[in-house]
């Protein structure tokens, strides 16, 4: 009887791989990844043209002050604003900066004149750098040392330590658990999708064509399903793991070949926020900025690896089998019902809900991981699969664990069970416009 | 054990209606079955049941004396009525898929079916998809992978639909002979002149009951009603002055010239009494009884019923 479900399974196998669609997903799907990953960081390189500012300064105080950066070069224009603006419109300079001599006074009625719109970047420098000026002023106009200031500035970056069960100190990096987990949650999320509804299709294929009633002729129709089920989820296995794989080789040979692309010069960093620096909330970001600053490769290294990646990598590929077989059910069960594909949407909606509803959850999720919201969703099996990897990077008791991963195995049992009873009556009924109730019915034969 | 198939009072309830009502039939070994009866009759459901494709909720199914198990399916062949193929997979793949679901190792198969796909004219095609094959090719490659695995039962639902009449005699020639090498048919059918022509037994299905079941001449003997056709040329009186204690008159015409009579005989009277009697109205041209059609037979049964 194995033998038989064994065929069923390499057919549905081999028959989807061998598709162009499997072959160019399979290669477009890693480079577009990259692209994702890459291309923001290209682009912003490609963008960084110099941009030239002329500076027409009535105090004869700041144009030798302000220092290049960011792509923004300096150049003082010796000569008053209405010359100034008639080289800006030869386009002599990107920009003209007017330092009017009431500028120590009110700080407000400097002006930048550009011609085409304004580069954001480059206004963004420019009040980065006269906003130092002006404070260092200040301080020097009230007497305090620029230097005793900055030797009061403390950054604060409280560590976050978890103790373990066994009695052991972890620290913790929300950060990091943060974006693993919902890249995982997202993973799984789209997998169950994506391969749920390719058994639907196959089984809905399997009844328009009328080759079901050959085939049950020779094998169970249960062995029909589970045989769609486990080679198309195989077929999922084999794209997600080609695709993790060709998006490595692509995202490290790109980084390789262009060392600098991926590093962030420290000034930039600082200048850029402390910009935007309005309140002391702000102010406590810039400094996290900078503390993060200093030792972020370190940091990401050491959170990286202060995640325990076996019960990472071992709960992915569970929840991953786990969610797609109760879906996978599902599925089957609906491509079985139905006549055609566009009947299938009275029944997938109450299996999609609970996936898009764990994905809404999932922010949630995040900010109290092991909150009431956060434990019931990671428990109960339809939901589980996408939250408990939302949750799993953030450390999670191993009860909550267990408890998780048994629904699950019984979740897809029982679904299975239920998707083979409504399978072996739908697949052979043609041409009835099937509704709950006979669902129902269905379900209830012996 | 003659039969190859016995079903022994099968029952079978849907939802909302009784699809097979307490059924018995005996399948004969190495005989052509012929299985009738009306749309929604219940002949479907029996078929699906002896497949195990769906099981009884009453009764017992025998395979050769043994009670049917699943180990039974590879023994069977089986072409439905509603039938299909994978549109997108190539021919020769999908009928060696099909053919090791049925049990047979693939080298086997493949040999075996190349072999028929040969007879069938069928071998250029065997990389094609099947889209791109006719319907009667369709049809071809679905009979090739029902008998591929020589079943002891073969089971045809409806098997000459979509056929064109020169394939539908190579089928026929093709039936008869997996009946010579040993093979038992179950062949459900409405067209009843294939009937008439194939089966050896039969049995009627109506309104989940069977209700006829036999062999196909002694049940057209049991309908016969002694009726008889008689031609007769110079008629010297009416044939309306019959002796009409013994006889019966059912219908006279007049064709060419020559009269043709339909004359039902009552009980307890032989043809040698009806042809001396009709020998004193005129010459007799020809002279045989009136046996019903299958279809006859069919259409009386179910409108009695109805």
């Amino acid at each position: 009887m194995f033998k038989k479900i064994f065929i069923i399974i390499k057919r549905e196998y081999i028959s989807r791989v061998k598709k162009k669609s499997f072959v160019v997903m399979t290669i477009l799907g890693p480079i577009l990844f990259a692209a994702l990953i890459t291309l923001p960081v290209i682009i912003a390189q490609m963008s960084d043209s110099d941009y030239e500012v002329g500076i027409v300064d009535d105090t004869d105080f700041f144009y030798d002050q302000l220092s290049d950066g960011n792509n923004v070069i300096f150049t003082h224009i010796p000569t008053n604003i209405d010359n100034a603006l008639e080289l800006l419109r030869k386009e002599k300079f990107d920009a003209v900066l007017h330092i009017p001599e009431v500028a120590f006074e009110s700080p407000s009625t400097l002006q930048i004149f550009t011609k085409d719109a304004v580069n954001l970047n480059a206004k963004i420098h420019i009040e980065n750098v006269l906003k130092q000026e002006f404070e260092s002023l200040k301080l020097g106009a009230k007497g305090i040392d620029e230097d005793i200031l900055r030797s009061i500035e403390t950054n604060i970056s409280i560590q976050s330590i978890r103790i373990q069960e066994d009695g052991m100190e972890e620290t913790d990096y929300p950060e990091i658990s943060m974006a693993l987990g919902i890249i995982s949650g997202i993973l799984i999320y789209i997998f169950i999708f994506m391969f749920g509804s390719q058994v639907l299709r196959g089984v809905l294929e399997e009844k328009t064509s009328r080759i079901v009633e050959v085939i049950v002729s020779s094998v169970k129709p249960f062995q029909l399903m589970m045989g769609k089920i486990v080679g198309v989820g195989m077929v999922g296995l084999t794209q997600f793991l080609i695709w993790v794989f060709l998006t490595l080789v692509i995202v490290l040979s790109v980084s390789t070949a262009m060392p600098d692309m991926f590093q962030f010069t420290p000034d930039e960093q600082v200048h850029v926020t402390s910009s935007q620096m309005m309140n002391s909330e702000k102010l406590q970001e810039q400094m996290d900025t900078v503390q993060q600053h200093d030792t972020t490769a370190g940091q990401v290294l050491e959170a990286l690896s202060a995640i325990k990646w076996h019960v990472m990598i071992f709960s992915f590929i569970f929840f991953f089998i786990g969610g797609y077989l109760l879906y996978g059910a599902l599925f089957a069960a609906i491509g079985s019902a139905v006549d055609n594909e566009a009947d299938t949407q009275q029944f997938m909606l109450p299996v999609t809900i609970p996936l898009i509803f764990a994905i809404i959850f999932g922010q949630m999720v995040m900010q109290n991981p092991s909150g009431p919201v956060a434990f019931w969703l990671s428990i109960i099996p339809l939901t589980s699969p996408v939250i408990m990897m939302i949750r799993i990077p953030f450390g999670i008791p191993l009860f909550d664990l267990y408890l998780s991963a048994f629904l699950l195995i019984a979740g897809f049992i029982f679904t299975t069970w239920m998707a083979a009873k409504i399978y072996r009556t739908g697949i052979l009924l043609y041409g009835k416009k099937v509704g709950y109730k006979d669902i129902w019915k269905w379900i209830k034969y012996k | 054990m003659n039969n190859l198939i016995e079903v022994n009072s099968v029952t079978k309830d849907f939802s909302n209606h009784r699809a097979l009502d307490n059924v018995s039939i005996k399948v004969p070994r190495q005989s052509i079955f012929g299985m009738l009866g009306p749309n929604g009759a219940g002949k479907t459901t029996l078929i699906r049941i002896i497949n195990q494709i769906i099981g009884p909720d009453k009764g017992e199914i025998f395979f050769k004396g043994d009670k049917l198990r699943p180990h039974h399916v590879d023994k069977i062949g089986y072409l439905p009525e509603e039938r299909g193929l994978y549109k997108k997979m190539k021919v020769g793949e999908q009928a060696l898929y099909l053919a090791q679901l049925k049990g047979l190792d693939y080298n086997y198969a493949k040999k075996s079916l190349k072999e028929w796909f040969d007879k069938f004219d069928l071998l250029p095609w065997w990389h094609k998809k099947v889209e791109a094959l006719s319907k009667g090719m369709q049809q071809k490659v679905q009979f090739i992978i029902t008998i591929l695995h020589k079943p002891e039962l073969l089971i045809f639902d409806e098997p000459f639909s979509g056929f064109d009449p020169i394939n539908i005699n190579l089928l026929k020639d093709e039936i008869f002979k997996l009946k010579e090498n040993g093979a038992t048919i179950i062949f459900s059918t409405h067209d009843m002149s294939s009937v008439e022509e194939l089966c050896d037994e039969i049995a009627l299905i109506n309104k989940s009951k069977k209700v006829l079941e036999g062999n196909v001449y002694k049940i057209k003997k049991q309908y016969a009603k002694k009726m008889f056709r008689i031609e007769i040329s110079d008629i010297s009186s009416p044939l309306e002055n019959i002796n009409n204690d013994y006889f019966e008159l059912l219908d006279q015409a007049n064709k060419n010239g020559l009269t043709e009579a339909v004359i039902k005989i009552k009980n307890d009277i032989t043809t040698n009494q009806l042809l001396n009697e009709v020998v004193k109205f005129g010459n007799i041209i020809s002279f045989n009884e009136v046996i019903p059609s299958m279809n006859e037979i069919f259409i009386k049964t179910v409108s009695e019923q109805q």
